[in-house]
């Protein structure tokens, strides 16, 4: 692999870039792997290049129905942080943010990884309490969090209006200053290059049909529309079809699929110097590099897979924008879109062995699945190679919700009197 | 935005009126006590989540209040049908196969 | 005044009225009618903006909405607005407008150097460096690219503007006005369906409003379209809207369109919104968007005075405005050279026709032929001179061996090109249908209808005034018979003229130039060349959506519509692949970039979210209450008095009721009637206790799990009759304890001969609480023995109060003598005047939330939703007590069996003390066994709660902390950044533990 770095653009700038090499390959698939991932997002393709990288396991094919990182990877809000409030999720994404912070450099890729800081908004007396459990928490975690005055959040953000006048005024934040954004398709394209030079094949435009078992009960490989590929073992990261593949191999899961809608506006000049959530009112909002002003919005009520949402959820976000940035009321709209995202009951995600010998699954991330991507890769590649899973994501089992022992981040925002 | 029919009401109208919960015909287990843990979790929270023809649950909480069923494609997000809640569970394979004509 | 570009005569500006306007603070004038941009050009000004990335000079490319270069800023009553494009911006008296992206000026913009450099800046060129060292990302690199990027300058103040907010229904929308959008609307609206017709231009009519070679019935265009214009206006089934664009197609034929209503008002009614969002439910809708004209992609194709042939013929025919002075036409297709022969009419010098083809029809080269125009056939443009507007194109000649050979140079002012067109198929792509490819034409073009709708005229590929007329009364008549089921005779316009043109390109033209020198663009906005394109591709992006991303091409504020298809051919060339196998990128709503504030609509302030007032509201704020939001609810939380903090108001108003007497508005809580013969089994089934053998006329506390197991809400029911309960549920638990009961009333136990009936509304609550509540109550109620003896603790009994029907509950979420009355809601401002009066009788208080939670702390009562989050059950409440044992199932019970709800260690409600009683904790603050727990340590647990207790002196706080309830005496930590606080475990009730005080 050609290492990238200014001097090499330097040096191919006088070859009028005529010499760059593939970032990957489009190889037909082997007849066998070690391991076969089930969808080519980041989190499979993180999955990958951790087992080849980590474990040494470079027979590794990534099948990808579409083309790579073109799910929820290449259409979420960027967000990286990680101020959960248990310790099990703080554990999982802060081991996150602690490879985010190097991951251009151990990729050779540039992510973009960019620690602006993301402030969550608390509107009520309920709200504050919340922040304040999560700040303690995290602190006890050794995971960076801090509460902001409002006139610290206006500070830190000046275009929030912190006024008393609007109907659910700013009472303070929490602010992770160590979270910020990164560029989804680089993440995607990173892992892809990284996977692909260690050996990993990525093959993209072929569709996983069915999952073949053995007499034990075990995987034996893959079905899909360009042949049956031998498998020892499979990791199905699919995200928003993760219930329609894990079915083919008979094991039912504790998902659902909603459509989950994100906006960018037009791009401007730098207006916005962070990341602000409000979970109360729904917002969710940063700026990109290029300028645009990214906004996530909420999830419709019923499952779909159409990737695309209704009006009125988005309307309900963009109200709650105007209301907290009134600057933003002029500025418009220039892409809406949705992706599908699997939601277990505890909104905690799954990263587990399952009942069938040889077939693993991560899945379960929500609308929260970009921030944790290098991690969520890193111990996912050591559940598949141990065959048991590491420390971090050992709580996180389909077995949890038979047990009981939920790993509760919507419990967390519950309502009080 | 969907267009929701209410067999109840016998109008269409629009989904900010309803409340979708979730899967149909997912019966709570009439005995729990005698319910397995695992019989339980299938109750409490394994879904199909079907993508194609589905049958779940709507409410119609802003007009009479009572619930209903459909029969949707998550895909194209078209309703197949609907029907009273207590009614069987249509052929969901049939309903497939005549919105494919 | 002279606006030298400006025709003799002709178009649809007011040649009379004439308007004062400003570009980077220089006066101009203009029409009334024209555009920013028809205006600019009257002035000779084709330099209107600079590029994204390598700041380029550029001028207005397009007459629509396509615009990828002419984005302004425009300013007016102190509001700005960035990147309006110039083509849109209707002209009016005092508009006020600069250029974005250039500094110090547009003339010379510093910026201008990355165009120098642009060999360092390929696609992509950010993902291969700024990663040393590390540090410089966040601190130097990513700055400076912020700063380089975005378009115009975000708005600096909060917008003055509202807007409004239409829904509607009807029969048949039809989303364009041109010659096929009119045809449908004629033909549905004559059928009698109700029609919506819309066009995002100030005028019906779109290409016809152009056109001056053609006539319909006998008739020019424009003047057959204003009267076909005033025949739907006259129709009650008609509503026509100008200025509006369908921007969103939505799933169950759900269409978003935008309507502009005074932002072309140089003074407009201050009682107009700016803008208006309506939602339109069609039973059938047409989309007649038409196609727009492809750029030729040679180099140097993005200078200021290079424009589309057909922008060219629009500024000509509608404007009465000349391009230039001088003008070549780089052309593969028919329709261009019908914008040279209007140029050459206006007495504009056509240096040359530039056709890609060997033999252009011989029809066209007859007609230029008479006009004495220079006709270069089987010639491309390879090149173009000027910086800051093009001076000359440099001609190539194709050969037959694919090459191109030299053909000297034509000096113009102004190039205009056309390399065929493009159907838009944006609206059709977001109703969810595949396009499909049309070798023939190619384009992609809507394939089957995935909703109800159909695709008319040039949204289609279909060409030619007739045959677009035909189309759109055949969509008309198959959409009116579709939604309404009639038809009806239509008579049909005939037109003549406008006919098709054949020809066109597709992709990067040859060219005999270093190619590694040269910039071709694809994507003007975005900067986006062939070349990068190309490198994509050699990079291993296969797919167009990596293209896309990669290059960003596609991704500028017109989607792609104008770029597409070009890149998408220069990948296939590239990939060797067939376009088809290259895929397509999809189209999203906006159609065209739509303002936040469109969105949003009134939803400010307190329209943002319905405020959920008491009937104590307003006397409450008369006496300087303060309020805290819960859920929609505006609930009192203290009442200061002579400048009290809340510290001291609080102590004030706990040490009053536990003293004397408080006045506390439960309005919010949760009200529910359950009724019928068999509501107690309902509730049995429900609620973790047993109701069966509750007496009417008593109360009981109610516990209510999900089946999980887990604690999700409490209130107390009362018993009014056999068949009749008063439930409480909490102020934010409200609608989904009801909804949660209907769910299982419904479809689990329909055998339930059960009514449930939300009735929080209904009434007004006021509890009294302390040792005087019997007194303060007592000179009103009546129907009643309000002693101990006959109404104690836990009693229920309806009643008047000051003669009007009550409720009358004899409960305490304090741990004091109280009762809660509950009147119809119409009563509840005389209920609570009444008794504010009488408390101050004796020497009571009105109290707040905040002591209402401190009194039930001191007590050890829970908050759903404080003191539990979701993962609390009875055991871990210590409210095994409130499970009836002897029940076979109520809803939780079976979950709290499961392995982990039964095992060792969970974590307990108890209370804690801290050591120093004037130390306070923080709620949610963590509990530790060591007193300096290193990081990463599993806390123990959290305080959920934590007051001043002006009962007990001292500071008290509740807890969830493993094995709790076996900790008692215990020391434990709280650590904090500041050190560690050591609390001592302790049972939750701090106050009165035998419970004396509420039996009196």
């Amino acid at each position: 692999m050609k290492r990238y770095s200014f001097l090499e653009l330097a040096k191919n700038a006088f070859s009028a870039h005529q010499n760059w090499g593939r970032q990957w390959r489009s190889p037909e698939p082997k007849a066998e792997y070690d391991v076969v991932i089930v969808g080519a997002g980041g989190h499979g393709l993180a999955t990958a290049y951790y087992l080849a990288k980590q474990h040494g396991i470079r027979n590794v094919a990534v099948i990808e129905k579409g083309w790579l990182g073109g799910g929820n990877t290449g259409r979420n809000t960027t967000i990286v942080r990680s101020n959960y409030l248990w310790e099990e999720s703080a554990a999982l994404y802060n081991h996150a943010i602690g490879l985010w912070q190097g991951l251009s450099q151990d990729l050779n890729y540039n992510v973009m990884y960019s620690s602006r800081g993301v402030m969550m908004l608390a509107h009520t007396v309920h709200d504050v309490q919340v922040a304040q459990r999560h700040i303690h928490a995290n602190r006890l975690a050794g995971v960076q969090n801090e509460w902001l005055t409002p006139e610290q959040a206006r500070e830190y953000c000046p275009p929030l209006n912190i006024s008393k006048n609007i109907r659910y005024p700013v009472m303070g934040a929490a602010l992770q200053r160590v979270g910020g954004t990164a560029r989804h398709d680089a993440v995607a394209w990173g892992y892809a290059r990284g996977a692909d030079d260690l050996g990993v094949d990525i093959i993209q435009n072929c569709a996983v049909t069915g999952i073949k078992r053995g007499q034990d009960g075990a995987v034996e490989g893959v079905e899909t529309s360009k042949g049956f590929i031998k498998a020892k073992k499979i990791g199905v990261v699919a995200a928003g079809h993760t219930s329609t593949v894990m079915d083919m191999a008979g094991v039912r899961m504790p998902l659902e699929s909603y459509p989950l809608q994100a906006l960018v506006s037009e791009p401007v000049k730098p207006a916005f110097p962070c990341v602000v959530m409000s979970n109360t009112i729904h917002a969710y909002i940063s700026q990109s590099d290029k300028g645009e002003l990214v906004i996530g919005a909420g999830t419709d009520q019923f499952i779909s897979y159409s990737q695309t949402g209704g009006i009125h959820i988005t309307n309900h976000t963009i109200d709650a924008i105007c209301e907290l940035f009134p600057h933003f009321r002029r500025m418009r709209m220039l892409r809406n879109w949705g992706g599908i995202v699997d939601v277990t009951p505890d909104r905690s995600p799954i990263l587990s062995k399952t009942p069938v010998p040889g077939l693993y699954v991560n899945c379960g991330w929500g609308t929260g699945g970009f921030k944790a991507t290098p991690g969520s890769g890193h111990v996912f590649a050591h559940t598949i190679a141990k065959d048991e899973p590491h420390r971090i994501n050992a709580p996180f089992t389909i077995d949890r919700f038979r047990t009981g022992r939920l790993i509760d981040e919507a419990a967390a925002a519950a309502v009080a009197h | 935005m969907l267009l929701v029919y209410c067999p109840h009401c016998d109008v269409e109208r629009a989904e900010t009126e309803f409340s979708c919960r979730g899967q149909a015909h997912i019966a709570r287990p009439s005995d729990p006590s005698q319910t397995s843990d695992e019989d339980w979790v299938n109750y409490l929270y394994v879904r199909a989540n079907t993508k194609g023809v589905y049958a779940e649950r709507w409410r119609h909480i802003h007009g009479c209040g009572r619930f209903f069923n459909a029969v949707r494609d998550t895909v194209s997000d078209k309703f197949l049908k609907f029907y009273k809640a207590g009614e069987s569970m249509p052929d969901l394979e049939a309903l497939a196969k005549e919105a494919g004509k | 005044m002279s606006q030298p570009f400006r025709t003799e005569k002709g178009g649809r500006i007011e040649r009379a009225e004439q308007l004062t306007f400003t570009f980077d603070g220089e006066e101009m004038h203009g029409h009334k009618g024209d555009t920013l941009a028809s205006a600019l050009l009257a002035n000779g000004v084709h330099l209107v903006g600079r590029s994204f990335k390598y700041h380029r000079p550029r001028g207005i490319l397009t007459a629509g909405s396509e615009e990828p270069n002419a984005l302004v800023g425009i300013y007016r009553n102190g509001d700005q607005t960035p990147n309006m494009r110039a083509t849109q911006v209707e002209l009016y008296q005092g508009l006020e407008a600069t250029s974005q992206n250039r500094f110090p000026s547009l003339g010379f913009d510093i910026g201008a150097v990355n165009d120098r450099l642009s060999m360092f800046f390929p696609a992509g060129f950010y993902y291969k460096t700024f990663m040393w060292p590390k540090s410089f990302w966040d601190k130097v690199y990513e700055p400076v690219i912020r700063s380089a990027a975005g378009l115009g300058k975000p708005p600096k103040n909060p917008d003055h503007d509202f807007y409004g907010n239409m829904y509607a229904h009807c029969d048949v929308l039809v989303a364009g006005s041109g010659p096929a959008g009119l045809a449908a609307a004629l033909a549905a609206a004559e059928t009698g369906a109700k029609v919506i017709l819309c066009d995002e231009q100030a005028e019906f009519g779109g290409s016809l409003l152009s056109e001056v070679n053609a006539s319909v019935d006998g008739k020019s265009p424009t003047e057959w379209t204003g009267e076909a214009i005033a025949k739907l206006d006259a129709m009650d089934n008609v509503t026509l809207l100008t200025r509006t664009t369908a921007f969103g197609y939505f799933a169950h034929n759900y269409v978003a369109l935008v309507e502009r209503v005074t932002e072309h008002l140089s003074s407009p009614d201050p009682k107009l919104p700016r803008e208006r969002l309506w939602q339109v439910r069609a039973k059938e809708v047409v989309i007649a968007s038409g196609a727009i004209e492809r750029p030729m992609v040679f180099p140097e194709n993005d200078r200021p005075g290079i424009l589309l042939a057909e922008a060219g013929r629009t500024y000509l025919n509608r404007y009465g405005v000349k391009v230039g002075h001088k003008v070549v036409v780089a052309t593969a297709c028919d329709t261009a050279w019908q914008a040279a022969f209007d140029l050459a009419d206006h007495g504009v010098e056509v240096a040359a026709i530039v056709d890609m083809r060997e033999t252009p029809p011989e029809s066209l080269l007859s007609i230029a032929k008479a006009r004495g125009i220079r006709v270069e056939a089987g010639c491309v443009v390879t090149g173009t001179l000027g910086r800051k507007r093009v001076k000359s194109a440099l001609i190539g000649r194709l050969m037959t061996s694919g090459k191109v050979a030299s053909g000297g140079q034509i000096d113009c002012d102004a190039l205009l090109m056309s390399g065929g067109w493009t159907p838009t198929v944006s609206l059709y792509s977001q109703s969810r249908g595949k396009v499909v490819w049309n070798a023939d034409m190619g384009a992609y073009v809507p394939g089957k209808s995935v909703q109800k709708e159909r695709s008319t005229g040039g949204a289609k590929g279909l060409y030619g005034l007739q045959a677009t007329l035909e189309d759109g009364y055949a969509a008309g008549e198959e959409a009116a018979k579709a939604a309404i089921g009639k038809s009806a005779k239509i008579t049909h316009a005939a037109s003549s003229g406008g006919e098709a043109g054949e020809g066109g390109t597709l992709g990067a033209l040859p060219h005999d130039r270093n190619a590694a020198k040269v910039k071709a663009f694809v994507d003007y906005q975005n900067d986006v060349t062939a070349k990068d394109v190309k490198l994509a591709v050699r990079e291993g992006m296969q797919s167009i959506e990596h293209i896309k991303r990669y290059t960003t091409t596609g991704m500028a504020t017109d989607q792609g519509r104008l770029s597409n298809m070009n890149a998408l051919q220069i990948a296939s060339g590239a990939l060797e692949k067939p376009v088809t196998d290259v895929g397509l990128t999809t189209f999203r709503q906006p159609y065209t970039p739509t303002t936040f504030g469109v969105f949003a609509g009134v939803a400010r302030g307190d329209f943002f979210d319905p405020v959920r007032k008491t009937p104590s509201h307003d006397w409450v704020v008369k006496h300087g209450g303060v309020f805290e939001d819960v859920g929609q609810w505006k609930r009192t939380w203290y009442f200061p008095k002579n400048g009290e903090d809340m510290h001291a108001a609080v102590a004030r108003e706990c040490k009053t009721v536990r003293d004397n007497v408080g006045l506390f508005d439960a309005s919010t809580l949760g009200k529910i009637e359950v009724v019928g013969p068999d509501a107690a089994e309902f509730l049995e089934r429900m609620y973790t206790n047993p109701w069966k053998k509750l007496a009417p006329g008593r109360c009981r506390y109610g516990l209510l799990l999900n089946d999980a197991g887990f604690i999700t809400d409490d209130g107390v029911i009362g018993r009014l009759a056999e068949d009749r309960f008063h439930v409480t549920t909490t102020t934010g638990g409200a609608p989904n304890v009801f909804a949660t009961m209907e769910d299982y009333l419904q479809t689990e136990w329909p055998d339930l001969d059960v009514w449930i009936t939300s009735t929080t509304e209904q009434y007004a609550v006021a509890a009294v609480q302390g040792p005087k509540a019997r007194e303060v109550i007592a000179p009103f109620i009546e129907g009643i023995d309000l002693s101990n003896e006959a109404f104690p603790h836990m009693s229920v009994k309806e009643a008047t109060f000051c003669g009007v029907p009550c409720r009358l509950f004899r409960i305490s979420f304090t741990g004091e003598l109280g009762f809660e009355i509950n009147v119809s809601r119409q009563h509840g401002k005389m209920m609570w005047e009444t008794l504010a009066k009488e408390i101050e009788k004796h020497n009571g208080t009105t109290y707040g939330t905040e002591t209402m939670h401190v009194l039930r702390a001191e007590k050890g009562y829970i908050i759903v939703g404080q003191d539990t989050d979701g993962t609390v059950t009875p055991q871990d409440a210590g409210m095994t007590w409130a499970i009836g044992k002897k029940k076979l199932d109520f809803v939780g019970k079976r979950g709290l069996d499961r392995p982990d709800l039964v095992a060792e260690n969970r974590k307990q409600f108890v209370g804690l003390f801290t050591k120093d009683p004037q130390v306070k904790l923080e709620e949610g603050a963590q509990v530790t066994s060591a007193e300096n727990p290193s990081t990463g340590t599993p806390a123990e647990g959290h305080v959920t709660s934590s007051y001043f207790s002006p009962a007990l002196g001292r500071n008290i706080a509740l807890a969830i902390v493993k094995n709790g309830h076996a900790l008692d005496g215990k020391t434990l930590y709280v650590p904090m950044p500041d050190g560690s606080i050591p609390v001592e475990i302790t049972g939750p009730v701090f106050y009165d533990k035998q419970g004396a005080r509420i039996n009196v």
